[in-house]
């Protein structure tokens, strides 16, 4: 893996897009076996998988508006690869095929006969049901994909010839962008996940899902120029004055996302109706309970005081384990979000869980890889860029 | 004129530019002086470093503030609502720690605040009614364009001649002796 330090773009792209492919086709090939040897287990958990890397990418779009709305200056060295991060939306639309062919293990809704025999589901049939979700689901893709584009090609178009009021329309688009990117990520949330349990309903689940994801996401960035930098890319260009940027982010959407979980669970809690309570008396039982309890110390307790110091944030390698952790527990959240649906009597991890995870994964590695080589690694004629490299934290 | 029955208190030098600022007090720094302060109408980014700033203690005032505001949240809770006065709410057990979670989180953000500000106050030394910079006229120019350095007597490296020069070939202009 080797940089060009005049045009900052890739005269070596290394080994990173091959081995994510080679994994991304293992995963294809153990979700082909676990498909014809349990189909329901294998669209749990592909649905899972998929979950876990869409939150991400949506956590770089977000990640990407938001720069370009609040203008800083440390963030525009690492603007590049989140860019690129983002711009995976196209292939996530292609990987959600195999979740509008589940459905029906799925989604309770999606079968006639039972909405007909339940007094709540025929209730929401207007808003739950194959066609519409179907739209909807197309709907948001599009949405995204559109964002994501214009803002990457905008960016790519400033290298070398930077105009100002490309600048100002990247800003506009992001102002219009976010609102849109609200309502997007809050319905998919409702769709995709809360959905599941048809019963049930929660107004905040959009933010919780956003708040994980964009946590994620961050902790992905962290990881990926770790990466880059133990293999002399970008190594002078990101500092630790960067990664302590990045670790205060970590830390400030984890504890937003424990804040938004607990506002779920005290209203639930404290109301006290069964159909609210239900969903976490799923999550109580059996050896569901140490893993919501895994949750909630791994997701929360324990980073929070670990990186509210500062040492944390800018001793690299204990920074890495820390967005290697975060990047784990939200598998265990998306787990807890999804799989309690199917096993309602406690865990059961599987290979087809890896498979999934290795499939939708290594392709996203892979496509994210190429985009990103494609172009300079930062936005070269940026005004802000060498600001930006040589930035200090007070 | 300096008249040797007045006593000096410290010495002000005046800059043209944060940046010229910024490289006097690197100089200082390296001459072993600490007890000088960079006065200037805006924050200056990376001032900390070139005086040779330790970091600043407030961190610790505002997370022991914040947590013992969060256990004080909890410990009133508990005491008033499952011991002083017990009360059976909605059926649920006299001590619903997830009931106290957002009192407690409310009394954390309000002594952190709270001892953010005064902490800051006080490690600057504020309120201070006089400070000997005011018995120069032209330190007036420091709420718009003027950048100072003070050093105060009471630096053992202080010297009246000495810190002068040092002052002049930093950059500094219409240095003056301050006097009581």
């Amino acid at each position: 893996m080797r940089i060009d330090n005049d045009t900052y773009k890739f005269t070596d792209t290394g080994n990173f897009g091959k081995f994510s492919l080679i994994a991304g086709i293992i995963g294809i090939i153990l979700c082909v076996v676990g498909y014809f040897s349990n189909s329901e287990q294998f669209f749990f958990s592909y649905l899972t998988a998929y979950i876990y890397w869409i939150t991400i990418v949506l956590g770089a779009l977000f990640f990407v508006m938001l720069q370009h709305l609040v203008n800083p200056v440390w963030s525009v060295v690492v603007r590049r690869l989140v860019e690129a991060l983002m711009f995976v939306i196209p292939l996530m639309a292609i990987l959600f095929i195999p979740i509008l062919f589940g459905m029906h293990d799925l989604y309770q809704w999606s079968h006639p006969d039972i909405v007909q025999a339940d007094k709540l589901l025929s209730g929401k049939a207007g808003y739950l049901n194959v066609m519409f979700f179907a739209i909807r689901a197309v709907f948001y893709f599009v949405v995204w994909f559109a964002l994501a584009y214009s803002l990457r090609k905008l960016s790519v178009k400033q290298d070398g010839h930077f105009d100002e009021a490309r600048q100002a329309r990247m800003r506009k688009i992001s102002a219009g962008g976010m609102i849109l990117f609200a309502f997007t990520i809050t319905f998919a949330g409702f769709d995709w996940i809360m959905s599941l349990d048809a019963h049930w309903y929660s107004t905040i689940f959009g933010v919780y899902v956003f708040s994980g994801g964009l946590m994620a996401a961050i902790a992905f960035i962290t990881v990926m120029f770790l990466f880059m930098s133990k293999r002399n890319v970008l190594k002078e260009q990101v500092t630790v004055e960067h990664y302590h940027d990045l670790g205060k982010l970590i830390f400030a959407f984890m504890v937003f996302w424990a804040y938004i979980a607990f506002s779920q669970y005290l209203l639930i809690w404290y109301a006290n109706i069964p159909e609210e309570t239900i969903w976490y008396q799923h999550r109580w039982v059996g050896s569901w309970k140490p893993w919501t309890l895994l949750l909630v110390i791994g997701h929360f307790v324990a980073p929070f005081f670990i990186m509210i110091t500062r040492v944390a944030k800018r001793n690299l390698s204990m920074l890495k384990f820390m967005a290697f952790w975060m990047l784990f527990m939200h598998f265990v959240d998306d787990y807890f979000l999804v799989m309690p649906t199917l096993h309602h009597d406690g865990i059961a991890l599987t290979w087809i869980d890896l498979g999934a995870m290795l499939a939708v994964g290594g392709l996203l590695l892979w496509f994210f890889w190429r985009i990103f080589t494609s172009s300079a690694s930062v936005p070269i004629s940026d005004p802000k860029l060498s600001a930006s490299i040589h930035f200090d934290n007070f | 004129m300096i008249t040797s029955a007045m006593k000096s208190i410290g010495m002000i030098a005046e800059f043209n530019d944060p940046n010229e600022l910024l490289v006097a007090a690197r100089v200082l720094r390296d001459a072993g002086y600490r007890k000088f302060d960079c006065h200037s109408p805006f924050a200056i980014h990376g001032m900390d470093k070139a005086m040779g700033l330790k970091r600043s203690p407030l961190g610790w005032i505002v997370g022991t503030f914040a947590f013992s505001g969060a256990a004080g949240g909890l410990l009133l809770q508990w005491w008033t609502s499952a011991v002083d006065y017990p009360l059976v709410i909605s059926g649920k057990p006299l001590f619903s720690y997830q009931a106290f979670v957002p009192i407690a989180f409310g009394v954390a953000v309000l002594l952190g605040a709270i001892s953010a500000v005064f902490g800051m106050l006080a490690l600057a030394r504020l309120p201070m009614f006089h400070h000997s910079v005011f018995n120069s006229d032209r330190f007036a120019k420091v709420t718009d364009d003027g950048f100072f350095i003070s050093v105060d007597a009471t630096d053992p490296e202080f010297h009246s001649e000495q810190t002068k020069e040092l002052l002049e070939s930093a950059g500094g202009q219409n240095v003056e002796l301050l006097e009581e």
